[in-house]
């Protein structure tokens, strides 16, 4: 049986690459490559935007979360790019404002904008709701929700040791690639202090609308919790139920 | 042992050789993260006019990190030949620079000189070299290597086609690798980044590699560029592993980071060399290297990024690679912060990577969080093809939606042989014509994707479309 020549543009479901485009000489068609500019414009967009922490507190009261907002000791996003050990750290005045939190918790939550405002912005408080709820029906005990801007992934174990908290989850958002650009990611720590290695983290990534929902990423983030309470560790160390993913501690 | 210069009264001091090559290394992000950068243009000047008046030799009398405590400088030491560096032995830094720019420093000089040379001298001349040196002089230092196809012959520029996908779809990566060869791209390599490192996955890919390439008769290899202990194990179940790929930096401890040591680079390289895939006199070992892997890893010993980039160039030329790129944009703007940076780090490796003789390419490529953008990456090409860069990396529309960055595009590779006239591997050039895809002048006959008749064929590996 003979058949008709194919062309790729009939393939293009079988992958999100940006197959296909066509040319002209060299040179992409034009829609193409506005297209692209526009995924890009997009994705430094959501890099550069500043974190309006003031929504993000406000839409977490309306969810009924008691919420302290912090900071890194980061200046400003230019700096915050190139010096990732400043946005680890917590700025003193921040640290004095964790005091009057109370401590001794189960879990603390933390939101910080990392590389996207956009995935903060868009998923950060329903996600941090949903978990929150789990928390709740399993009688842990939850710190106040800590909104920290210019922070990465690690301002979670300073902030997690002046709560003394037996396990910090940090929602953040991941670097922006052209084809998203609100990707939130998770890392939870458990027995949080400065100073930890990545190892000791476990993540979840791509939690967005087209990616995973945000009640499955609240489901996994409470076996993940589960499964440090229970055994004491986290990272690499921790005994994994099948389905929960390790990914790289990037952000 | 230190070093001064004094500028217009002012004395600088550099307290040893590490800080003296750090602080006359042309500004980047990531010698400033690490606290060992210049404090300003100024001081960067002394530095490097220090630098220029240092005598090569010094490099063999010090080390930036001790032989005792790591293996790669122990490999430095042990394989550098006195005797091809003889012709440069009584030269400065800055008249190595001189006598790299002369006609004396022609290709078969620079050729005979490469066992002579060691990393921390390359990366020195480097940062007293302009873009334009850097060019100019890595574009006298052909270094051709060869498997199914040859590459770096002069003239030429060869594209690794890089057929990711985010779940490691078969009919995702057999899609977008043709997308890639209807293009053009794929001579250097059809390499795919694996998204997890299991072995079935692995096995999976090449064979899937394995099988398009032998419906279409493409005179190319292909690679999944998992962990090499990964590698190992597929070769040990008889998979069809063309190329033995690894990630590589230049402290021990930064390859420990990656999980490797030369030991087994070697083991790698022996059982590659057993599938007798290769033609006797050819390579198959791929390496991937970038400049801050070493910071990253907390292994840089206080050493500039840059000289450890070079540094991880002896891991790789101990194992006489058919590749080895920078993926000099990818690794964020903590470490190389936009696109001036990144340029001139491209550059600088290719340079480097070239006068020790490594078959040199580079993945032109950025991050959203980087300040760069594609009209960077427009330069970085042009520059690298004056340069004579051995390949470069393509993906569809120039986004990988795999591994979250942007390198060049299909499309690129189509410039440089239009415009700029830099053919592919003569093997794969004679196959595109052979194939469909150019016509007689070497022009894409269509780019509306219609797929010539060997590749209607290829295409029935996709499902449902079973022959």
């Amino acid at each position: 049986m003979s058949r008709a020549p194919l062309s790729l543009r009939d393939l293009r479901s079988l992958t999100q690459a940006r197959i296909a485009l066509g040319a002209h000489g060299a040179g992409l068609p034009t829609a193409a490559a506005l297209s692209f500019g526009l995924d890009h414009a997009r994705a430094r967009e959501a890099v550069w935007t500043p974190l309006d922490s003031g929504a993000i507190l406000q839409a977490l009261k309306d969810q009924g979360l008691e919420a302290v907002e912090v900071r890194s000791t980061v200046a400003d996003r230019a700096e915050y790019l190139r010096r990732p050990d400043k946005g680890r750290a917590l700025h003193p005045d921040s640290a004095a404002a964790l005091e009057g939190m109370g401590r001794g918790f189960d879990i603390a939550i933390v939101i910080a904008d990392g590389l996207s405002a956009t995935a903060v912005a868009l998923n950060a408080v329903p996600t941090a709701a949903a978990l929150a709820e789990r928390v709740r029906r399993a009688g842990w005990r939850l710190a106040p929700v800590v909104v920290a801007s210019q922070g990465r992934v690690a301002i979670g174990d300073p902030i997690g040791a002046r709560l003394e908290a037996r396990a910090v989850v940090v929602l953040i958002g991941e670097r922006p690639g052209l084809s998203a650009s609100d990707s939130l990611g998770c890392y939870i720590t458990f027995a949080p202090e400065p100073g930890l290695p990545d190892s000791r983290r476990n993540c979840l990534s791509n939690i967005r609308q087209d990616g995973l929902s945000i009640e499955a990423a609240a489901a996994q983030m409470e076996s993940l919790l589960r499964a440090m309470l229970a055994q004491g560790t986290s990272g690499v160390g921790l005994r994994r139920d099948a389905g929960v993913l390790q990914g790289p501690a990037g952000s | 042992m230190a070093f001064a210069t004094i500028i217009e009264g002012t004395r600088f001091t550099f307290p040893d050789l590490k800080s003296l090559m750090a602080k006359a290394t042309p500004e980047r992000s990531g010698d400033q993260l690490a606290g060992i950068a210049a404090d300003g243009p100024v001081e960067r000047l002394a530095a490097q006019i220090a630098l220029a008046d240092l005598p090569l030799k010094v490099f063999l009398a010090e080390e930036l990190i001790p032989s005792e405590e790591d293996e790669v400088s122990d490999l430095i030491a042990r394989r550098h030949d006195r005797a091809a560096f003889a012709p440069i032995s009584s030269l400065t830094v800055g008249a190595f620079r001189e006598w790299l720019l002369s006609t004396t420093a022609e290709p078969a000089a620079l050729a005979a000189l490469a066992p002579g040379l060691t990393p921390e001298m390359v990366a020195a001349v480097a940062k007293i070299c302009r873009l334009q040196d850097l060019v100019a002089i890595a574009a006298k230092r052909p270094v051709v290597t060869r498997f199914r196809s040859t590459l770096g012959l002069p003239g030429r520029l060869s594209t690794r086609n890089q057929p990711n996908h985010p779940t490691d779809s078969s009919e995702g990566i057999l899609v977008s690798a043709l997308d890639g060869l209807l293009m053009g791209s794929g001579d250097a390599v059809i390499g795919v980044n694996p998204a997890t490192d299991s072995l079935p996955d692995y096995i999976r890919i090449v064979e899937l590699l394995e099988t398009l390439r032998l419906r279409l008769g493409v005179p190319t290899q292909h690679c999944c560029l998992g962990h090499v202990t990964v590698a190992i194990e597929a070769m040990g179940r008889g998979a069809p592993v063309d190329l033995v790929f690894q990630s590589v930096a230049g402290s021990q401890k930064a390859n420990a980071g990656f999980g490797v040591d030369l030991a087994v680079l070697r083991e790698a390289s022996e059982a590659g060399r057993a599938l007798g895939r290769c033609p006797a006199g050819g390579q198959f070992m791929y390496f991937e290297t970038g400049q801050g892997s070493a910071l990253s890893a907390e292994a840089h010993w206080g050493v500039d990024q840059q000289t450890m980039e070079a540094r991880a160039y002896a891991v790789a030329r101990e194992f006489d690679p058919l590749l080895v790129n920078t993926v000099v944009g990818f690794i964020g703007p903590e470490y190389l912060y936009n696109g001036k940076q990144i340029v001139r780090a491209g550059l600088e490796d290719h340079f480097c990577g070239k006068l020790l003789g490594l078959p040199m390419g580079v993945d032109v490529c950025y991050t959203n969080h980087a300040d760069a953008d594609g009209e960077d990456m427009d330069a970085l090409l042009v520059l690298l093809c004056a340069a004579g860069v051995n390949f470069v990396i393509t993906v569809p529309g120039a986004d990988d939606m795999m591994l979250n960055y942007q390198s060049l595009s299909h499309h690129d590779a189509v410039f440089a042989r239009e415009t700029l006239g830099r053919l592919p591997a003569p093997e794969f050039e004679a196959w595109l014509r052979e194939a469909g895809v150019t016509d007689a002048a070497g022009r894409l006959r269509s780019a509306a994707g219609e797929l010539p008749g060997p590749f209607a064929a290829a295409s029935r590996l996709l499902p449902g479309r079973a022959a």
